[in-house]
């Protein structure tokens, strides 16, 4: 029985103890840790649904911050103008980001690589500028502020509000990733990974590939917006900040380091990327500075991200030991050329 | 009348920064494929360097040399120490130069604060001057100048000559220009090292005008990627064309609405690569 079997069978029994810590997070943590853990779950979201595009179907994008801030917006005017309860809020939030990126999406799907990642960070600075200038409706760079936090009405008294919206988010959160897991897992999420790794090919054997890759940008940018509504919500606030390309960098930056087009790295990077912002810079002012160091060493020791450091300890231990490397599982007969690309994507990874 | 000669002078000098920190960008991006986030890394520290060479000795032409050779020092090092084992690896590429990038700008602010610091131009620079009845800054004339003799140079070195002739087929097949026996590697090294000795060159020549300060480098890095991109990748035209369009513009919307004027060039540079994805003399890909 080699490694990767092993993990992939307790994986439902670490996914539920996961599940299990979360839940219970709120009696042990104070206040303001649980406060850094809910805007480590909304950007999980944001960083997640960045990866479908950078990781699943290897478009560069620098300009994710655009349905991030879209949908704090959305979320933002609907509280300002009339009031409209959270999870309509929310939903239209959603709505918005996809219409936006079916918008923008012929447009940017026809440039490729450096282009592509130059045109939507570009669409993400005119939107920006755009939410700058209106300053009659958005508020300008004063933004839009006193978004009134929503609650879930069946805990309103029994937990403190912190771990009221904690829960909330954790729900959001949690039935979005759930879908998303299934997204990539499905027919259409291997397609991705094959136009990733060969768009020429997967036409060639027929699949619609603009139609995936469109579909992917759509579903890319609804959680997105979904992930900056719950932002939103969470600041009580939305302000141009929340549309700068600085965040869609960092986002790009997350899924880099936790590990792109493997399922739970771009939590990992979230994690890091907000522990190392929240915790180091309180006890040095050159914490930017350790964050480019860190940067610098994952890319030259674990570049397939953080995600794979337990294999690459194994790998390290057994040339260590001078043994043969690690038995490759063999890769089982499959029937579409596209399932064997994925298989050997995912064996290189 | 707004677009007068003094704001053409303007814009045309701050051309001349802006292709001296695209041209090698551009044609390591179009040579290696390697995306180089850390170019106006590299003219913040020819800034600095420069500023500091100019405070201790007072010579300005010292110091233009001394920012030179700094950028130029981390360049091969960026270089040789990691964009070699990254060939082909865009996301990684960002990530690594990225981190120097932050690197560099914590460094600098460490060493010589957050405050922006400004060079004077030298004595023979100083003033200003008349020119179709209006009045410029001299040292905006003479970077004009600069500008073009450089923009000359380069165009000559990568379109007339054996060696340019070899990174301009490495832009366009790299694996054929291997099997050739050329040692794409060793052009590859010139050409970063030369594109990092113009960045700092660029970031000295701009102190007097841009300031230097932490911020000047994320400025300059946007900007010298939206002339990449619009002006083609690997083509020295283009970049000079994309240059001088993208400083007019950036220039004639500071006077109108200035305000806008930030969005105004990434809102050129949308139109461009949706009306013409390879940008503006790209070849298609």
């Amino acid at each position: 029985m080699n490694a990767k079997s092993i993990s992939a069978q307790w994986r439902p029994a670490a996914i539920l103890g996961l599940l299990v810590l979360l839940l219970i997070a709120p009696f042990v943590l104070p206040t303001y840790p649980l406060s850094v853990l809910t805007e480590i779950l909304i950007f999980t979201l944001f960083a997640m649904s960045l990866n479908i595009l950078l990781g699943y179907a290897g478009l560069p994008s620098l300009g994710h911050s655009a349905f991030f801030g879209t949908g704090g917006y959305a979320v933002g005017l609907l509280a300002k103008y009339l009031g409209t309860p959270a999870p309509l809020a929310l939903l239209i939030a959603v709505v918005a980001g996809i219409a936006l990126a079916l918008i923008t999406g012929p447009f940017v799907l026809r440039t490729h690589g450096a282009y592509f990642l130059i045109l939507t960070l570009s669409l993400t600075q005119v939107l920006f500028g755009i939410v700058w200038l209106w300053r009659r409706v958005t508020g300008g760079d004063d933004g839009l502020p006193g978004i009134p936090t929503p609650k879930l009405p069946f805990l309103l008294g029994r937990v403190s509000d912190t771990a009221n919206f904690y829960y909330l988010t954790l729900i959001v959160v949690g039935i979005a990733i759930a879908t998303i897991a299934w997204v990539v897992r499905s027919p259409f999420g291997l397609a991705l990974v094959g136009i990733r790794e060969n768009e020429r090919y997967l036409e060639g054997l027929g699949y619609p590939t603009w139609t995936l890759k469109y579909v992917a940008y759509a579903l890319a940018g609804g959680y997105g917006a979904l992930a900056g509504g719950l932002f939103a919500y969470f600041k009580g606030f939305v302000g141009p900040g929340q549309i700068s390309w600085l965040l869609a960098g960092e986002g790009m930056v997350m899924v880099i380091l936790g590990g792109a087009g493997t399922f739970w790295g771009p939590a990992i990077g979230t994690i890091l990327v907000l522990l190392l912002r929240y915790e180091v810079s309180a006890f040095t002012q050159r914490w930017v500075m350790i964050l480019g160091i860190v940067f610098i060493l994952t890319v030259l020791l674990l570049p397939q991200g953080i995600v794979r450091l337990p294999n690459r300890i194994r790998e390290i231990r057994a040339q260590l030991r001078r043994e043969a490397p690690l038995p490759r599982p063999t890769a089982p007969a499959h029937h579409t050329p596209s399932e064997r690309a994925v298989e050997r994507v995912i064996e290189r990874s | 009348m707004p677009v007068n000669t003094a704001s053409l002078v303007i814009g045309l000098s701050y051309a001349s920064l802006l292709f001296l920190v695209s041209v090698g960008l551009s044609v390591v991006f179009g040579l290696m494929r390697f995306v180089n986030l850390a170019t106006g890394s590299l003219y913040l520290i020819g800034g600095y360097i420069g500023w500091s060479v100019a405070r201790s000795t007072g010579n300005f032409f010292l110091a233009l040399i001394a920012g030179a050779l700094a950028a130029l020092v981390v360049g091969v090092l960026i270089e040789r120490g990691f964009l070699q084992r990254l060939h082909r690896k865009e996301l990684l590429q960002v990530c690594l130069t990225l981190g120097v990038a932050y690197i560099v700008q914590d460094v600098t602010r460490w060493i010589w604060g957050g405050d922006p610091l400004r060079l004077r131009p030298p004595e023979l620079l100083r003033g200003s001057m008349e020119l179709f009845g209006s009045v410029v800054p001299i040292y905006r004339v003479a970077l004009i100048g600069i500008g073009a003799v450089l923009a000359v140079l380069v165009w000559y070195l990568l379109e007339r000559t054996k060696w340019g002739a070899y990174v301009r087929a490495g832009v366009d097949d790299l694996e054929m220009v291997q099997c050739l026996g050329i040692n794409a590697r060793r052009v590859f090294a010139i050409v970063f090292s030369l594109g990092a000795l113009l960045c700092g060159l660029g970031g000295a020549l701009g102190t007097p005008v841009t300031g230097v300060a932490p911020g000047t480098d994320i400025q300059l890095q946007l900007m010298a990627l939206i002339v990449v991109v619009l002006g083609g990748l690997g083509s020295v035209t283009g970049a000079i064309v994309a240059s001088i369009v993208v400083a007019l513009v950036d220039t004639i919307v500071r006077t109108f609405w200035p305000e806008a004027s930030f969005f105004a060039v990434w809102a050129l540079a949308a139109l461009v690569l949706i009306v013409r994805p390879q940008g503006l003399l790209g070849r298609a890909a």
